[in-house]
């Protein structure tokens, strides 16, 4: 049996590495977490010929190997560490055919680490359209390395380039140029000093600001401290080698690549004119933002239905073909089948918008959207990377929080993490469209614009111009210096490839329900475990208290099971909680059922519903839906429905500003390395919530 | 008078002269800005705000304040 290979996929943003990577694992991929760290480890497993196997990883894109952010420390630490197990046998350079130059300078100081080194050439079908021809025998041979010709959109290539995958051992491990001409002085004597290690290698330690776990902390803390030179030399150093890389690959692009632009088409400046334009460029983008929420509450909402519907019969079906399992037979139908429901109901709304985000992304208009809403943003105090984050935080506030990562500014960053959360994230979504369709009157304005959606798309920018406005005050008050620098790369435009875009839904759907499925069971049982028991005389002789309370009244045996099982419920443990805190929240509408389901929702958003689906199926024996469930309820204070305009106004508001989100918060902490902002941004978010929801309310009743 | 990458205007062509080390990122140097390089004002945003440039066959945009570090000599066409 031989041993699996090691790959590492390295390359520039935009190069096509994601399609690399899913042409050679499919659906044998998995996403996790560096150790420590929140950036995403894509890892795979790839079959070979001759039965041979391939443990892949997708490293963070990055330009160089001179860090500026955590995502790309990743990829020198592995490159840096050989003890690491993932410690490439060969590393993998995708390129795009049309950077090529670009591309390069990374492959370049990957050389130098003298890791067995494999080129890809991606997007070969672009060639011809750009004219573009390469004597690939040149450059193998210039490069010290073999290339693969590969074009993921065509699939063609890849059994070739795992053809040379396994022929790893015979690529070269020269470097391609010399760099340490730059100044031989000073290198001569870092070589002097470590006799053993590799030049660059040390050279990369004494100029990053590298993490390397706890094994050869020492070594390394012995070169870094090798400085004899300034900061700012250091800096020209680095300047005087990128230049001296470029210089070499300029020369060897110069014989190996011809490019014959009277070939060349170009969509691209034409895309740019209109998608950019001052006028058509915001009214498309607005056009786009309107499609997406369309898709969010329309088109989801028939598989919802049908979900919601589904689970209530489930459940009731096992409630009617165990009857006597008893508790178990309870837990299982009222706890876990009800707690699930809530969080399957989501799965459509998700995958719409992690679809939409990943086409924007991977046809390369986000870029474009950065360039258009940039200076728009700086007024507020971010940048126009924020607009990815807050457009994401529409999904998840979680993976946006941690794309922030590309913004430069250290200011601009933090005041983008911290509004963020205030973005309609899809986990609120539930709690609003069950809400609005109790609490909005059907009808629509003009004939098309329903009132529902209206209501639906005024909360999603609620949510926006609350981000904004708290970013504005942030940018007044926080007193931050920082160098400002902005940098965007605009990429090609390319259709989205489908097989990319249905992985990336699936991947981050995934995560979100088992991440957030996780909390929901759980809280689910307990919350059942709650509602079902309780202390002292109320709870444990309901049945006799009731029965006699109502002797008088004739009830028949249903109505008195129901008023039976409402009495146990108010005197269960979760009752006696709900009610404590009723005081509180009664200024805004709410009785102590809607308490439970505030407190419980202030781990995760959206376990409101599937609270209440849990506490309002407690007892109960109809086959009926949440939904129907919390119509039915009566405000115990001021009659009529419990849900009506006042309080329904009022829910939304608080869920639209409140500070709902454990995972949030913990996210919060590790980007921002302390517990301070994540404490500022729960207090005020959620005294933001109550006041507004306290004066909606108190006006609305 | 010097000419800087933020005196071009759209269309316009010129090659990097000199860059400060002290004022631009190295990630904009490895991305292709380096003296000798050619550099077009592809786009200007609106607000005229940030620029996108093509550099030595690299396509990105950058803010005015980092421009106006970035020397040059127009091009006349």
């Amino acid at each position: 049996m031989s041993k699996q290979i090691n790959v590492a996929l390295i390359g520039n943003p935009n190069t096509g590495k994601t399609s690399v990577f899913n042409a050679l694992t499919g659906l044998n991929q998995q996403v996790g977490n560096y150790p420590g760290i929140t950036v995403e480890k894509k890892e795979g497993i790839c079959k070979l010929p001759r039965g041979l196997k391939a443990h892949i990883i997708d490293l963070p894109g990055t330009y160089s190997l001179n860090a500026s952010s955590l995502d790309e420390n990743v990829v020198i630490e592995l490159l840096l560490n050989r003890n690491d197990k993932d410690f490439p046998d060969v590393a993998v350079v995708v390129s795009d055919v049309e950077n090529l130059k670009r591309n390069l300078l990374l492959f370049t100081q990957i050389k130098d680490l003298e890791i067995p080194c494999l080129l890809i050439v991606n997007m070969a079908d672009r060639m011809r359209r750009k004219g573009i021809t390469l004597d690939i025998e040149y450059l193998e041979q210039q490069l010290e390395t073999k290339i693969a010709v590969i074009s993921t959109r065509k699939n063609e290539g890849i059994d070739n380039l795992k053809q040379q995958i396994i022929n790893y051992k015979e690529l070269s491990v020269k470097p391609c140029l010399n760099a340490s001409t730059i100044d031989d002085e000073y290198f001569s004597r870092l070589r002097k000093a470590f006799p053993n290690q590799l030049l660059y290698k040390l050279w990369l330690v004494i100029t990053q600001d590298v993490n390397f776990g706890k094994t050869n902390r020492k070594d390394f803390d012995a070169i870094a401290s090798f400085k004899t030179k300034s900061k700012g030399d250091l800096k020209r150093l680095q300047q005087k080698e990128t230049i001296k890389r470029y210089q070499f690959i300029n020369n060897v692009l110069k014989k190996g690549q011809t490019i014959d632009a009277s070939q060349a088409t170009d969509v691209r400046a034409k895309l740019d004119r209109i998608l950019t334009h001052k006028v058509w460029g915001y009214l498309i983008f607005f056009l786009i933002l309107l499609t997406i929420f369309q898709a969010i509450y329309d088109w989801s909402s028939i598989p919802m239905d049908w979900i919601d519907s589904s689970f209530a019969s489930l459940s009731n079906w096992v409630k009617s073909t165990f009857p006597g399992g008893g508790k178990v037979t309870d837990l299982i139908a009222e706890g876990i089948i009800s707690g699930l429901g809530g969080i399957i109901i989501f799965i459509p709304q998700i995958a719409f918008l992690f679809l939409f985000i990943a086409i924007l992304e991977e046809s390369g208009y986000m870029s474009r959207v950065v360039f258009l809403m940039d200076r728009i943003m700086r007024r507020f105090g971010l940048s126009g990377k924020s607009i990815v984050p807050l457009i994401s935080g529409t999904a998840c506030a979680i993976p946006a929080i941690m794309a922030t990562r590309n913004i430069e500014n250290w200011k601009e960053r933090l005041i983008t993490i911290l509004v963020t959360p205030f973005t309609t994230c899809a986990a609120r979504l539930p709690v609003y469209l069950i809400i609005i369709s109790l609490v909005i009157p059907e009808g629509k304005i003009l004939g098309f614009i329903s009132y529902k959606a209206l209501t639906l798309m005024l909360l999603y920018l609620i949510g926006f111009g609350a981000a904004v406005g708290s970013a504005w005050i942030l940018n007044k008050i926080l007193k931050i210096k920082s160098k400002t620098f902005f940098v965007v790369e605009m990429p090609n435009y390319k259709v989205p490839l489908l097989k990319n875009v249905a992985l990336t839904v699936l991947e981050k759907t995934k995560a979100f329900i088992f991440g957030a499925g996780k909390i929901i069971l759980a809280i689910s049982i307990v919350l059942w475990v709650l509602a079902s028991y309780g202390p002292g005389e109320q709870f444990n002789n309901a049945e006799s208290i009731v029965t006699e309370q109502y002797a008088q009244d004739n009830l028949t045996v249903d109505e008195l099971d129901h008023k039976i099982a409402s009495h146990k419920l108010e005197y269960s443990f979760i009752g006696i909680t709900g009610r404590a805190i009723e005081p509180a929240i009664r200024p805004l509408g709410y009785d102590w059922k809607i308490g439970v389901a505030l407190i419980s929702s202030f781990a995760a958003r959206e376990v409101f519903v599937g609270t209440l689906a849990t506490i309002y199926s407690v007892g109960s024996d109809d086959e009926e839906t949440i939904k129907n469930r919390m119509a039915g309820e009566v405000n115990p204070i001021l009659g009529g429905p419990l849900f009506n305009f006042a309080s329904g106004i009022s829910l939304l508001l608080f869920y639209a500003f409140a500070m709902q989100c454990m995972s949030t918060l913990a996210i919060v902490k590790k980007e921002t390395n302390t517990w301070k902002w994540p404490v500022y941004q729960f207090t005020i978010m959620t005294a933001i919530a109550y006041i507004v929801a306290l004066i909606a309310f108190q006006f609305l009743k | 008078m010097q000419h800087t990458i933020a005196h071009l205007k759209r269309g316009e062509k010129g090659i990097i002269t000199d860059v400060s080390s002290a004022l631009i990122p190295l990630k904009l140097l490895e991305m292709g800005c380096l003296p000798g390089n050619l550099v077009e004002l592809v786009q200007v945003a609106p607000f005229s705000d940030p620029l996108y440039l093509n550099i030595n066959g690299s396509h990105l945009a950058i803010r005015k304040e980092t421009a106006i570090h970035i020397l040059i000599d127009r091009i006349d066409e």
